[in-house]
C-alpha cells in the first residue's frame, strides 16, 4: 500500500495531468449527485443534520446507560489559580479541574487546622471558588496548605516563600510598566544601534548575523516552550494543560503567516530586497514581541507571588539577554535606510509587549492563560525562523549551511544561554 | 478561634454526633460492666460486641469509612474486677473478617489471632471469648486480622479495665483513648488526631470537673502510623500509674509519653478553678485535633 501511495505522490509534481486523473472519479461522483436534480441540496443537508442530531441524541439518551457506573472513589482535583497573601490571611483561588464535584471540608496549613471562609458548597467541574484562610504566616517562610475534602482526600498547595501580595493599584501597575520598559523596550532599541556598523559589512557577515538570529530565536522558542509546559502543568489541565501551549503556538503561527502574506500582497510593486527586508524585520519584531510578552508574564507573576527580587542584577541580566534581540531585528535591514521613526516603531513592537506581559502577569496570575500566551510566543518565533532561513542561503554557492552560518547558529544559542544565566528569576 | 488563637475546624464547627451514633462527651464517662451473674460462686460478666462497618463524620464534612466495635470509635470500655470471668460474645456483622484480641493474661486459644484457636471470625459468624479478668489494670482490645495496621487504623479498638480487688479510691473517672485517622489511606501518618473519636470535641465542650475532687483518667494510646503519643496537662500535676498494674504511682508529672499500645492511669486534684488545656505534647498532633479543656468549677470540695 505504501508503495502505491509513494508512486502516486511522485507522479503528481511530474505530470500535472495525473492530479486531474486522481480527482477524476471524485468530480464525476459530484456531477452525478448534482445531476440527479430531483432532491434539492438543502433538503439533503437538512436531512443529514436531522440524522446526526437524532443519532447523537439517541447516544446521549441510551448509549451512555450501556456503560457501567464508574468504579472506585470520586476523582477529586483542585488547581490553585491564584494565591493572595495578606496580613494574617492566605487567599486561594481554586478551580475544580477534575470530573467530579469537590467539597473542601477542612483545611490545615503546616499541620495545623485553620479557620477559613469560602467554598461552602461543593465546587463543580471547571467552577472556581475562593478560600480565605485565617493563618498568622511569617515573612519568607514556606507553607503547605492541605485541603481535606469530604471523602478524606488531601489536596496540597505549596507556597514556597510567603510574601504579602502587592496591591494591584496604579502605583504597582506603573512599577510593572517601568520594569517592562527596562527589560523589553530599552535593550531592544540598544541592540538596534548596531545597524550603522552592519551596513558597512559584506553580505557574508549579514548572513552570519541572520544565522546568529536564528540561533537566538531557536533558543528563545525552546525556552518559551519549556516554560509554557511548566506553567501548563500547574494549571491542572482542565482547559487542556500542555495542549494550550501548542494551541497558542499553532494559532500564532497561522495568524502571523496570514499577516505576512497580506503584507507581501499589498505592495507587489515594491518587491525589491529592501522592502522584503523591512517586512522580515517587522515579522521578527512581532515574533520577539510575542516572546517578550511571555517574558513579561513571568516577571509580573513572579513578582506578584513574591518570588522575585527586582534587583539590579535581574534588570541588567534581562537587558543583556534582550539586547541581542535588537540585533536580530535590524539584521535584515542592512540594504535599506529605514527612518528613525520606523526603527523606533520596530523597537516598540518587539519590546513593549514586555510591559503588557508584566502588567497581565502581576494582575491575572492564571497558569492556563499564561501557558497559552507562552505558546503564542513559541508559534511566533517558529514562524519568524521559517522566514529567515531562506536568507541564509549563499547566493553564489547556493548552499544553505556553510561553516560560517553554522557558526552563527551555534553562537546565537550560546549567547542566549550565557545571558540567560544572568537572569536567576 | 483560629489564627493566632490556635487550631480549629472551619468556623469552630463540630460533627453530627447523633448521625455518627456516638458522642465523645458521653463516651468519656461510659463504663460497660456487662450482664452480671454468678456461677459457682464466681462473678461472670457477659457482653455482646458487634463488628460493624460504618461511615463516620470524623471532622465536619469529612466522612471516614470506619470498621468499628459496636459502632463507635473507640469501642465500648468494658469493666470487670480482678478474678471475674469475662465472656465476650463477638458477632461479626461487618463485611470483613475480624477478631477480638484482648491484652491481659489468657490461654492461647482465646488470643483472637488468625490460625490460633478459633482464629478469624468471618462475616456473619460469631465466637465467644472467655477468659479471667487478670491482671488488674488498664488494657486494650483490638482486631488482630491482617493487614493489622489497617484494621486498627479503621477504628477497631477499645479498652477494658480490670479493677483491683477492693477497687481504687472513689474518683470522677474518665476514659481517654488517643488515636487518629489516616483519611487518605496512604499509611503515611494521619490527617486527624483525636481523643475518644472526634478531634477538638473537648475544645468546644470542655470537660467539667470539680475543684479539689480526685479525677482519674484512664489514658490509652492506640495511635496507628505514628510511633509515639503523649499527654500534657496545663497548670496541674498528676500521679501516673503505668498500665495500672501497681497501686503506687511511678511518677508525679504533667507530661507522659506512650508508644502505641501503652496505657496508664493519671490521678489529679485540680487546686484552682478555671479552664486548663490538655493535649498531645507532640504539638503537631495537638494542632491536628488532639487537644481539649478541663473546666474546673467550684463544688464539692473534699
Amino acid at each position: 500500500m505504501s508503495t502505491t501511495e509513494e508512486s502516486r505522490d511522485a507522479e503528481v509534481p511530474r505530470n500535472p495531468d495525473a492530479r486531474v486523473d486522481a480527482e477524476g472519479p471524485k468530480s464525476r461522483a459530484g456531477t452525478r449527485t448534482g445531476g440527479s436534480g430531483r432532491v434539492p441540496l438543502w433538503v439533503l443537508v437538512v436531512g443529514l443534520v436531522a440524522v446526526l442530531v437524532a443519532a447523537l441524541g439517541g447516544l446521549a439518551a441510551y448509549g451512555g446507560q450501556t456503560l457501567p457506573e464508574r468504579l472506585g472513589p470520586p476523582v477529586e482535583e483542585l488547581a490553585v489559580e491564584r494565591t493572595v497573601i495578606a496580613p494574617g490571611s492566605i487567599e486561594l483561588v481554586l478551580r475544580n479541574t477534575g470530573p467530579d464535584p469537590v467539597a473542601v471540608a477542612q483545611v490545615f496549613v503546616n499541620d495545623s487546622y485553620v479557620d477559613f471562609t469560602g467554598a461552602d458548597e461543593p465546587i463543580g467541574r471547571l467552577a472556581a471558588d475562593t478560600l480565605v484562610l485565617n493563618y498568622p504566616w511569617q515573612d519568607g517562610q514556606p507553607y503547605t496548605v492541605s485541603m481535606l475534602t469530604s471523602t478524606g482526600l488531601v489536596i496540597e498547595h505549596v507556597v514556597d516563600a510567603a510574601v504579602a501580595t502587592p496591591e494591584p493599584g496604579f502605583e504597582f501597575l506603573g512599577l510593572m510598566a517601568l520594569v517592562g520598559t527596562y527589560v523589553g523596550v530599552l535593550p531592544v532599541l540598544l541592540g538596534m544601534l548596531v545597524l550603522p556598523i552592519l551596513r558597512r559589512t559584506s553580505g557574508r557577515v549579514v548572513r552570519v548575523l541572520l544565522a546568529l538570529t536564528v540561533g537566538l530565536l531557536a533558543y528563545l522558542a525552546l525556552d518559551a516552550l519549556l516554560e509554557g509546559l511548566e506553567l501548563a502543568a500547574l494549571s491542572g489541565g482542565a482547559f487542556g494543560g500542555p495542549v494550550l501551549v501548542f494551541l497558542g503556538a499553532g494559532l500564532a503561527f497561522l495568524a502571523l503567516t496570514t499577516i505576512d502574506k497580506v503584507l507581501a500582497g499589498r505592495r507587489p510593486d515594491e518587491r525589491d530586497a529592501g522592502s522584503a527586508g523591512m517586512r522580515l524585520a517587522v515579522m521578527i519584531a512581532i515574533g520577539i514581541g510575542l516572546h517578550n510578552l511571555g517574558e513579561g508574564l513571568v516577571i509580573g507573576s513572579a513578582y506578584a507571588v513574591g518570588e522575585l527580587a527586582l534587583g539590579a542584577a535581574l534588570i541588567v541580566g534581562f537587558a543583556a539577554h534582550n539586547t541581542t534581540e535588537g540585533l536580530a531585528i535590524v539584521a535584515p535591514l542592512t540594504t535599506r535606510r529605514p527612518s528613525l521613526w520606523s526603527l523606533v516603531g520596530l523597537g516598540l513592537i518587539a519590546g513593549a509587549p514586555a510591559i503588557l506581559g508584566a502588567v497581565i502577569g502581576a494582575s491575572v496570575d492564571n497558569a492556563g492563560l499564561s501557558a497559552l500566551l507562552f505558546g503564542v510566543g513559541v508559534g511566533a518565533i517558529v514562524q519568524v525562523i521559517i522566514q529567515i532561513v531562506p536568507g541564509l542561503r549563499d547566493r553564489t554557492s547556493g548552499r544553505l549551511l556553510d561553516p560560517a552560518t553554522l557558526g552563527g547558529l551555534g553562537a546565537g544559542v550560546v549567547i542566549m544561554y550565557l545571558t540567560g544565566l544572568l537572569v536567576a528569576a | 478561634m483560629g489564627g493566632a488563637n490556635g487550631a480549629t475546624f472551619r468556623g469552630g464547627a463540630g460533627v453530627d454526633h447523633a448521625a455518627n451514633g456516638f458522642d465523645p462527651r458521653t463516651l468519656l464517662r461510659e463504663f460497660d460492666y456487662g450482664t452480671v451473674s454468678t456461677e459457682n460462686g464466681r462473678t461472670v460478666r457477659d457482653w455482646t460486641i458487634r463488628a460493624e462497618d460504618r461511615d463516620i463524620e470524623v471532622a465536619p464534612g469529612v466522612v471516614f469509612p470506619a470498621w468499628t466495635f459496636n459502632g463507635s470509635i473507640p469501642g465500648p470500655t468494658l469493666r470487670a474486677t480482678a478474678g471475674d470471668l469475662m465472656r465476650v460474645r463477638f458477632v461479626n456483622d461487618s463485611e470483613h473478617p475480624h477478631t477480638m484480641h484482648f491484652h491481659g493474661i489468657h490461654p492461647a486459644d482465646m488470643d483472637g489471632v488468625p490460625m490460633v484457636g478459633r482464629g478469624i471470625i468471618s462475616p456473619g459468624e460469631e465466637f465467644t471469648y472467655v477468659f479471667d479478668a487478670e491482671p488488674f489494670g488498664l488494657h486494650l482490645y483490638h482486631c488482630h486480622v491482617g493487614p493489622l495496621a489497617e484494621h486498627i487504623a479503621r477504628g477497631m479498638y477499645g479498652t477494658f479495665i480490670v479493677d483491683p480487688p477492693g477497687g481504687r479510691p472513689p474518683a470522677d473517672e474518665m476514659i481517654m483513648v488517643q488515636h487518629g485517622y489516616n483519611t487518605t489511606f496512604d499509611g503515611e501518618g494521619n490527617q486527624l488526631y483525636a481523643v475518644n473519636g472526634i478531634p477538638f470535641v473537648y475544645m468546644n465542650d470542655p470537660i467539667q470537673v470539680r475543684r479539689g475532687e480526685l479525677v482519674r483518667i484512664y489514658l490509652v494510646n492506640i495511635l496507628e502510623y505514628d510511633p509515639i503519643n503523649s499527654f500534657h496537662l496545663h497548670g496541674n500535676f498528676f500521679d501516673y500509674y503505668p498500665t495500672g498494674t501497681r497501686l503506687e504511682p511511678s511518677e508525679f508529672t504533667d507530661t507522659v509519653i506512650q508508644a502505641q499500645g501503652q496505657r496508664g492511669i493519671c490521678e489529679i486534684r485540680f487546686p484552682y478553678p478555671g479552664k486548663f488545656m490538655f493535649h498531645a505534647h507532640k504539638s503537631e498532633f495537638a494542632d491536628l485535633g488532639w487537644m481539649g479543656f478541663f473546666d474546673v468549677v467550684d463544688g464539692a470540695e473534699s
